[in-house]
């Protein structure tokens, strides 16, 4: 354990190398996320009896999805892994001393976190500032922050674990391009990228929610700002529990019978 | 006349070259097609909600995102070697540009171009069709000829800006991810008319990156909610081109190699 910890701090602290970087991701996802507020709103002032969620709880869910934006792409992928197979550098990894799937999963989790830890702080403090019911409130109760921060952690391993299991296709495929495509345009829809879950019509709604990706961003966002709420929040949870010991395995497995018939050309 | 031969020609190679491997340029374009499609789903999914937003129907709205579509895809397509100018940058491959006789703009014109989101182009046509014939707008010939100016001027500013893009990087090498914001923003937030984010934000995109130019104004014009003159307005936005023009010559003349 002790040796994953190690590397996944090595890998947070090579991650928060890259300020610049986040300085111009930050200030995409700020206009993003003010475009994507003004256009909910225009919604709003006109019809706001047709709104499933209140202002107040999707302002909050359009901010924190911006502010914690590394944590649910999907898309970024470390092309240094996704290629690691057709180019044979997965040979390096198996030297090291350690499971190939505890190294990759740590490698993940660390450059999630790091990334987010850059941005989330200026966007987060911007959109306190925005005047409600269009800005994200801070005075939840410690209980449902609690809660919140419970679902976020439950939500990351559960997104690492499904990018591990697209690294554990490359064992089998020539190449990942296109179930990434797939999985990706999947994921933006019912995972709440495109419309929040409660937008979308019966029975997608249902779908996406019993989805892997609805156990995503999903549920984090929608208790912070309090519309999963009481009994919803341990069933919502559970779930993503499910899909978390559900996508682990996968992957693990994936990885490993991959790793058994791998062969690695050249020296 | 030389020159409009020579651009066929590498047009040619560059389409050739695409499908060289067909599958996996057809997957390309099928993966291009699927995120817009879902951008697109998300439209849908809010107006079977809400019926209409500030006036339009669906159909409205989609005339507004497929003139954007094809205007942001056009410029992606044929502007490709804008788009990938850090490279150039980065491997000094503009030092060999600079010494042959043609123009730098052509050269990196024909140098790249990305057919795939042609596929973007047909989305949007269809887009369009299926506008046209759910009778959204009251169809005139001077109304198609401002649909077609819209489109065309749209890509003319999208072009701009992937200029600015470019030229930019004379000045920092690396690309400016902030530039996102004017590419990437107006392309995914094309999907309503630029009105609904606001006065603000049709302030900015109207004076400053004048892309409500060439299509919130003009489709007032075509949905009868504006007087003509508004049709008419997409060609007062190439006016952007001048400024952007400029700011290439300033960078040019900026340029150091970064190689040897």
């Amino acid at each position: 354990m002790k040796q994953y910890l190690s590397f996944f701090r090595m890998r947070l602290l090579a991650g928060l190398q890259y300020r610049a970087a986040a300085l111009a991701g930050m200030s995409t996802q700020l206009v993003w996320g003010t475009m994507e507020v003004l256009l909910y709103r225009a919604f709003y002032l006109e019809s706001p009896e047709k709104f499933p969620m209140g202002m107040e709880a999707l302002a909050a869910y359009i901010w924190l999805q911006q502010a914690f934006l590394a944590f649910f792409a999907l898309w970024h992928l470390e092309p240094e892994l996704a290629d690691s197979v057709q180019q044979g550098t997965v040979a390096y990894e198996l030297v090291r001393p350690g499971d190939l799937y505890g190294m990759w999963m740590a490698r993940s989790l660390a450059l999630r976190l790091s990334r987010a830890a850059l941005r989330c702080l200026p966007i987060l403090l911007v959109a306190a500032l925005v005047p409600a019911p269009y800005g994200l409130r801070l005075t939840v109760s410690p209980g449902t922050l609690a809660l919140f921060l419970v679902s976020m952690a439950l939500m990351l391993v559960l997104v690492c674990a499904y990018t591990m299991v697209l690294y554990g296709l490359g064992f089998y495929l020539e190449s990942t391009n296109g179930v990434r495509w797939l999985s990706l345009a999947a994921a933006d829809l019912l995972g709440g990228a495109i419309v929040p879950l409660p937008f979308l019509p019966e029975p997608l709604r249902t779908i996406a929610a019993l989805s892997p990706f609805g156990s995503m961003q999903n549920v984090p966002l929608r208790i912070y700002g309090g519309d999963i709420a009481g009994t919803e929040i341990p069933a919502a949870m559970g779930l993503q529990a499910l899909w978390c010991l559900l996508l682990i395995l996968a992957g693990w497995i994936l990885m490993n019978r991959g790793l058994r018939r791998c062969v690695v050309a050249g020296g | 006349m030389d020159t409009v031969k020579l651009y066929g020609k590498f047009l040619a190679i560059h389409l050739k070259s695409a499908m060289a491997y067909r599958g996996s340029f057809l997957l390309s374009c099928l993966g291009a097609m699927l995120v817009t499609a879902n951008v697109f789903l998300g439209v849908v999914f809010l107006m079977a909600r809400f019926e209409t937003i500030q006036g339009y129907t669906l159909p409205q709205l989609t005339l507004g995102f497929a003139v954007i579509l094809m205007a942001t895809s056009l410029a992606e397509c044929f502007a490709r070697g804008l788009d990938s100018f850090s490279q150039v940058l980065a491997q000094a491959q503009f030092d060999r540009i600079l010494v042959r006789p043609r123009g730098l703009l052509f050269q990196l014109l024909c140098q790249d171009m990305k057919p795939t989101m042609l596929a973007r182009v047909l989305q949007a046509a269809v887009m369009i069709f299926f506008s046209v014939r759910s009778g959204a707008v009251a169809w005139t010939a001077a109304k198609a000829a401002v649909l077609a100016l819209m489109i065309l001027c749209g890509a003319a500013v999208f072009f701009g800006l992937f200029l600015v893009n470019a030229t930019l990087c004379f000045f920092t090498t690396e690309g400016l991810e902030v530039m996102n914001i004017f590419t990437d923003g107006p392309r995914e937030y094309g999907k309503y008319p630029f009105g609904v984010y606001g006065k603000p934000v049709l302030l900015v995109l109207t004076f400053l990156v004048p892309l409500a130019l060439v299509q919130h104004w003009p489709l007032q014009y075509l949905l009868d909610r504006g007087p003509g003159w508004y049709g008419l307005l997409p060609v007062v936005s190439l006016l952007f081109l001048l400024p952007c023009w400029g700011l290439w010559r300033l960078g040019v003349r900026h340029y150091r190699s970064t190689g040897s």
